[in-house]
């Protein structure tokens, strides 16, 4: 039997598939530290790339370029890369633990749950930076937690994840319209800017907060991927192969779901992109592209929306608005396409 | 192949508040074909699922080689013992070659990765069950029956000494079932692998099993060689059916030919009363 083996069609199969990941993962973050120059070099000041990457490296010489790209820009630039990576990473992670196209953390009710902790501490408790993250990421992990009570049924199934999600959603937002309306007029404008999403109004603070901890969890995240493609195979399958199930989930749940509490503190609730980032770097990158790219397409995701939403519109959007329009027609796309395969169940 | 020793002792197996398989005793014959048959719910596949370590015993134990497979780390029985699932989960837009490469998790690490082994594992595997052409192709353009052989090569993959399939056979047409068992077959057969299979069709249990164990709310009824053991009031007792079993014309072993109500010939019924 020995002699029959196809070896190099293994090895050649194998190679094939990791090398395209590797270069569309690669031609990913070139694309999105691109676009992180740009978001620097635009606006109603232009600065030179070759200038905007002087400043941030601190060997500008230009005083007035430095302030602008340093201290107006760049925040919005790290927060855009910083929010897209955690949400395109932990979209991924969900959609994959889940078993489910649907189960993204903003639609299954995650960012939700960290928006009405983050405006109700905004509007009734007129909370500090590090507050609003604190209570951003309170709220995400309280969610996760009441929807994951909810739905297990001594085991947890994608779809009854995904549906009681979007009833605790529903249920989130609700109250959080409530908090609104009870609101002065100045915060609840505020509030509902900030509900929208956008990385333009990022706290140093939340900003700060949030890209250590992608320099912890990033790392993590690649780590957890292993054992993330065995449970993808089903909990079962995923045990036979000696993987531990309830552990591996257990993280990289904690994981996405700091993540996404950590982003919602900085941006709001940025809609859609974590539903799909991890889809399109699939689709790029092929089945062995993996978080990393989802995390890079998130981010390409967020920056692109938001150039749009600041400079090709006529009047300046929140980046969520963007994201919205990109998100929603792909929404009922999946839609239409999961219930046909029956692949939602 | 290394001789393994898998056993179950006094288990007991449930889910929530119902106990599935009481207080049972077992020992799966090495290096042979052993099929479990019984009524849909006799807990057949929980039996399985106990024995690959899927489920936590309520009481009693599963003996690998001597060792409780609950002390056992959950790699170390990976590398002795694999199963496939009834229903399996095929990730979006996977390739056959990259699923059945999973199937060589439990010996990689986190230091140790994708090494000269595991490629001939998995051109083994892909050999032995026929489906190498397909190496680049998406599961979901697969026909089932290449799409279940495809799951087998990733058990396969995986290189243990015992295998368990959970009705691997199910969603196939009666030319892919036969297929598939003649390849599990084969496998048994060059490679000494010890196979556990849980089966509906109990002609192709008979055929198959050089040992079948025949179970009822839990519990084994009977156990032994097929031309031992399967007998019309063995079967009536499992499955509540009434039934002859007469020589199978191809192969020998015992063909059960169920009675029903409407259909025996006026000739049949005399003889029979």
């Amino acid at each position: 039997m020995a002699t029959t083996l196809n070896i190099p069609l293994v090895r050649s199969g194998r190679q094939h598939r990791r090398r395209r990941a590797a270069a569309v993962t690669a031609a990913l973050a070139v694309v999105a530290l691109c676009l992180v120059v740009v978001t620097m070099m635009v606006g109603s000041y232009y600065v030179s790339p070759v200038d905007v990457i002087s400043s941030v490296l601190g060997i500008g010489s230009d005083p007035t370029n430095d302030f602008i790209v340093r201290d107006l820009r760049l925040p919005t630039a790290s927060a855009g890369l910083g929010v897209g990576i955690a949400l395109g990473m932990s979209g991924f992670v969900f959609q994959k633990l889940l078993g489910n196209p649907l189960a993204s953390p903003d639609f299954v009710g995650v960012s939700s749950g960290a928006s009405l902790f983050a405006v109700t501490s905004i509007v009734i408790l007129d909370a500090s930076s590090t507050r609003i993250s604190g209570s951003a990421l309170i709220g995400a992990v309280l969610t996760s937690f009441l929807i994951y009570l909810l739905a297990w049924r001594g085991g947890i199934s994608g779809y009854r994840f995904v549906l009681i999600g979007i009833a605790v959603s529903q249920f989130m937002v609700s109250i959080i319209g409530y908090i609104v309306s009870r609101a002065q007029i100045y915060e609840a404008r505020e509030a509902m800017a900030w509900l929208v999403g956008t990385v333009g109004q990022a706290g140093a603070g939340e900003l700060r907060t949030l890209l250590v901890a992608l320099l912890v969890l990033v790392p993590l995240a690649l780590a957890l991927e292993r054992p993330l493609r065995t449970l993808e195979l089903g909990d079962d399958t995923a045990r036979a192969l000696g993987s531990r199930v309830e552990a591996s989930r257990l993280a990289l749940l904690a994981v996405s779901i700091v993540l996404v509490g950590l982003s919602v503190a900085v941006a709001g609730p940025i809609m859609f992109v974590a539903l799909i980032a991890g889809p399109i770097a699939q689709r790029l990158a092929g089945s062995a592209g993996g978080v990393l790219a989802a995390g890079l397409v998130g981010a390409i995701i967020v920056l692109g929306a938001d150039l749009v939403a600041q400079q090709v519109l006529p009047t300046s959007l929140p980046t969520g608005v963007v994201t919205g329009i990109i998100g929603a027609p792909y929404l009922l796309w999946l839609l239409a396409t999961v219930n046909r395969e029956g692949r939602g169940g | 192949m290394t001789s393994h020793d898998l056993r179950a002792q006094n288990l007991t197996l449930g889910y929530a508040e119902t106990d599935i398989v009481t207080a049972l005793d077992v020992e799966i014959p090495d290096g042979r074909i052993t099929v479990i048959v019984g009524a849909n719910a006799c807990g057949k596949s929980t039996l399985l699922r106990g024995l690959a370590r899927l489920l936590r015993p309520r009481a009693g134990a599963v003996i690998l080689d001597g060792t409780s497979v609950q002390d056992m780390r959950s790699i170390d029985v990976a590398k002795v013992m694999g199963l496939l699932p009834q229903s399996p989960v095929a990730p979006d837009g996977i390739s056959v070659g990259d699923l059945v490469g999973r199937g060589r998790y439990p010996h990689q690490g986190w230091f140790r990765r994708w090494s000269a082994e595991d490629d001939i594992a998995v051109a083994a595997a892909l050999e032995a069950t026929g489906t190498a052409e397909l190496e680049d192709r998406n599961i979901a353009e697969l026909s089932g029956g290449q799409r279940q052989r495809v799951w087998v090569a990733m058990a396969l993959a995986q290189d243990t000494d015992l295998l368990l399939l959970d009705e691997p056979t199910t969603f196939l047409d009666i030319n892919h079932q036969v297929e598939l068992l003649d390849l599990l077959t084969d496998l048994n057969r060059a490679s000494g692998k010890t196979v556990v299979i849980v089966l509906h069709d109990l002609n192709l249990a008979c055929r198959y099993a050089d040992h079948i164990i025949a179970m009822k709310k839990g519990s084994i009824v009977a156990e032994g060689a097929p031309a031992d053991v399967i007998t019309a009031e063995v079967v009536t007792d499992v499955f509540g059916l009434a039934c002859e079993v007469v020589p199978d014309p191809v192969s020998g072993t015992p063909m059960i030919v169920p009675r029903g109500r409407h259909h025996a010939a006026p000739a049949v019924v005399e003889t029979l009363a």
